[in-house]
């Protein structure tokens, strides 16, 4: 039968990773841990893209020196980010000499990578292979909704998408948390057509591919410290762990949302951050931290993606999501 | 509806979805919207007073006025980045009044300004108030020619 | 005055708002509702009242745009079939065209600023 989980025998080492974030992530409950909070979310840049661009191509070069390499040892960077022809990730890739991926699953790119970078270090064809993903507020609600300056209000659903890049290395030797499995999720789609209710359409593609995790592993909720999902946003988390109860997977005590972490929800968040850089920036910094310091043993990452463009949500269809697990071990 | 087509529509889920959904705080919106629309519309009435006393305005020609100076002030009033925190407060308040229709030309106008002048913000500034002009227009055409016809009738 | 523009054209913001939150429907497609209302009731002849009531109150909503292209449609078809068709559009060419230059000029003035909250 087919098997969905990969174990990765070698279990490549995350030897160092990087993020960089904006001014409203830097004051969030995890701001500490982030290492470069930009004071102006411009970046220096004229344009918004142009700033998303640069903390992209800044977090990796700074994931390349935190692990003390040079950019000839890096086999590969597998990138992605949200916007159209992922030309973030790509235009910030110009600035290395390294053979580059692009991966695109919304959201969830962060796994992704980590997931094809598992396969590529495992097999034993790359030494090192740097994972990234970013995303920026202004240029995803420009691309995905409305001009900033427009006047309209946020709905109660809605979720803010997070400013933010983070970078990480994966490696065949070296020390740090080990990347164990890995669980391939599929496009899961419960017909939710409402583009500001993303948690919901990502949901169930998220507990799909938990519960997968869990039977194709044999592993239960009890044997993680943490079940870290992307940015379903609190209302999205909710669903998230009814959805798992009527599964028979009890994970009320070790999960935790990404989204709900990065910002100290007052009004506007609502349900609190979203986009490819939450993941990425949340797993990157204070995650990465707490298991390197062995305060958590073993955690499995499960970012979310919504498969969605403005052009398929204006044609009425619904929001078809994906979700990927990644389970790291200090 | 489109989704329904979708094989995988999951009703159950949907309603469930429906009915956890945190929901609008339908009082306050309403009480938000009701003042600061009517805020709006006095400081219009402030003009059109003002209008008629100093300038001798009056007719069509006052009410001109009256629209253009509430659509410059909408229009300032984006450019320095405060129409939308009114927005987010009031919703429909500040949407409907004529300043919510200067906010919607001028905001796109200001957001692909990165795309240059022509094919940013000229051609990008009807992306969302475009059909008003539309709709405006093609609809006065059909008044128009309705009451043509009725006085030709009568 | 103030009081009935007031009164009014909150109670039009407010239908507004009641339609933002049962139907969800978005700024753009609630003006041009809000616009035809306006056509619509003075086709009929009955926007005015309203306006001759309220004052700014009925004027300053979109819907007083759509009274005014209706308004300017009626206008003209008294005098000529190219009165009707053109009468709308001319009534209402000092608000299309302060929308225009004032949106162009501010947009070149002011920068995008990414919200804070």
């Amino acid at each position: 039968m087919r098997k969905r989980t990969l174990i990765f025998k070698n279990k490549p080492k995350l030897i160092a990773t990087a993020t960089v974030a904006g001014p409203k992530e830097g004051i969030g409950p995890i701001g500490e841990y982030i290492e470069t909070v930009l004071d102006d979310d411009l970046f220096g840049e004229k344009t918004f893209e142009k700033a998303e661009r640069k903390m992209i191509s800044r977090a990796i070069g700074k994931a390349i020196g935190n692990a003390g390499l040079e950019e000839r040892d890096i086999g590969a960077i597998i990138a992605g980010d949200l916007l159209n022809q992922i030309i973030s990730s790509s235009f910030a890739c110009r600035d290395f000499d390294i053979p580059f991926l692009g991966v695109y699953n919304a959201c969830s790119t962060m796994s992704e990578a980590f997931l094809i970078g598992g396969v590529l270090v495992d097999g034993g064809y790359c030494e090192n292979v740097l994972c990234a993903t970013g995303s920026h507020f202004s240029s995803a609600e420009r691309q995905y909704r409305y001009p900033l300056e427009l006047g309209n209000t946020r709905p109660p659903q809605a979720q803010w998408t997070v400013t933010g890049a983070g970078a990480a290395v994966l490696s065949a030797e070296g020390t740090g948390p080990k990347l164990v499995s890995a669980t391939v999720g599929k496009v899961v789609d419960y017909g939710v057509t409402d583009a500001n209710n993303m948690g919901s359409a990502m949901a169930p593609a998220a507990m799909e591919v938990t519960c997968t995790h869990f039977k194709e592993s044999g592993l239960k909720p009890e044997d993680y410290d943490l079940v870290v999902t992307g940015d379903l946003g609190a209302f999205g988390s909710r669903i998230y762990k009814d959805l798992m109860w009527e599964k028979g997977f009890d994970i009320g005590k070790c999960h935790v949302d990404c989204g709900e972490m990065i910002y100290n929800i007052r009004e506007d968040e609502f349900q609190g951050g979203s986009g490819a850089g939450c993941s990425a920036v949340v797993f990157n910094s204070y995650i990465y931290q707490k298991l390197l310091k062995k305060q958590y043993k073993r955690v499995l990452l499960v970012a979310t993606g919504a498969l969605l463009s403005s052009v398929s949500s204006q044609q009425g269809d619904s929001i078809p999501s994906i979700a990927h697990a990644v389970a790291f071990e200090s | 509806m489109q989704s329904e087509r979708n094989a995988n529509f999951n009703r159950n889920y949907n309603d469930y979805i429906c009915s956890v959904a945190p929901k609008t705080k339908e009082a306050r919106t309403l009480l938000r919207a009701f003042f600061v629309g009517g805020t709006i519309c006095c400081i219009g009435q402030f003009i059109r007073f003002a209008l008629e006393y100093w300038a001798g305005l009056s007719g069509t020609e006052l009410a001109a006025y009256v629209s253009m100076i509430m659509i410059f002030l909408g229009a300032f009033l984006t450019g320095i980045g405060v129409y939308d925190r009114i927005g987010k407060y009031a919703g429909g308040g500040s949407i409907v009044p004529i300043t919510g229709f200067a906010n919607s030309v001028v905001s796109p106008a200001m957001e692909f300004k990165s795309e240059g002048f022509v094919y940013g913000t000229a051609s990008k500034m009807f992306v969302i108030a475009g059909p008003i002009i539309v709709f405006g227009v093609a609809s006065s055409v059909l008044v128009g020619l309705i009451y043509y016809v009725y006085f030709l009738v009568i | 005055m103030f009081l009935k523009a007031f009164a009014v054209g909150g109670a039009i913001c407010t239908i507004a708002q009641l339609l933002i939150n049962y139907t969800k429907i978005t700024s753009g497609k609630i003006l041009v509702t809000f616009l035809l209302l306006g056509v619509v009731l003075q086709a009929f002849g009955l926007y005015k009242y309203l306006v001759d009531f309220a004052g700014a109150g009925a004027t300053v909503p979109i819907s007083g745009f759509g009274y005014l292209l209706a308004q300017g449609a009626i206008d003209g078809a008294k005098e000529s079939l190219f009165g009707a068709i053109t009468g709308g559009i001319t009534a209402a060419g000092a608000g299309i065209t302060a929308a225009i230059v004032f949106g162009y000029i501010f947009a070149l003035i002011f920068r995008v600023r990414s919200k804070k909250n």
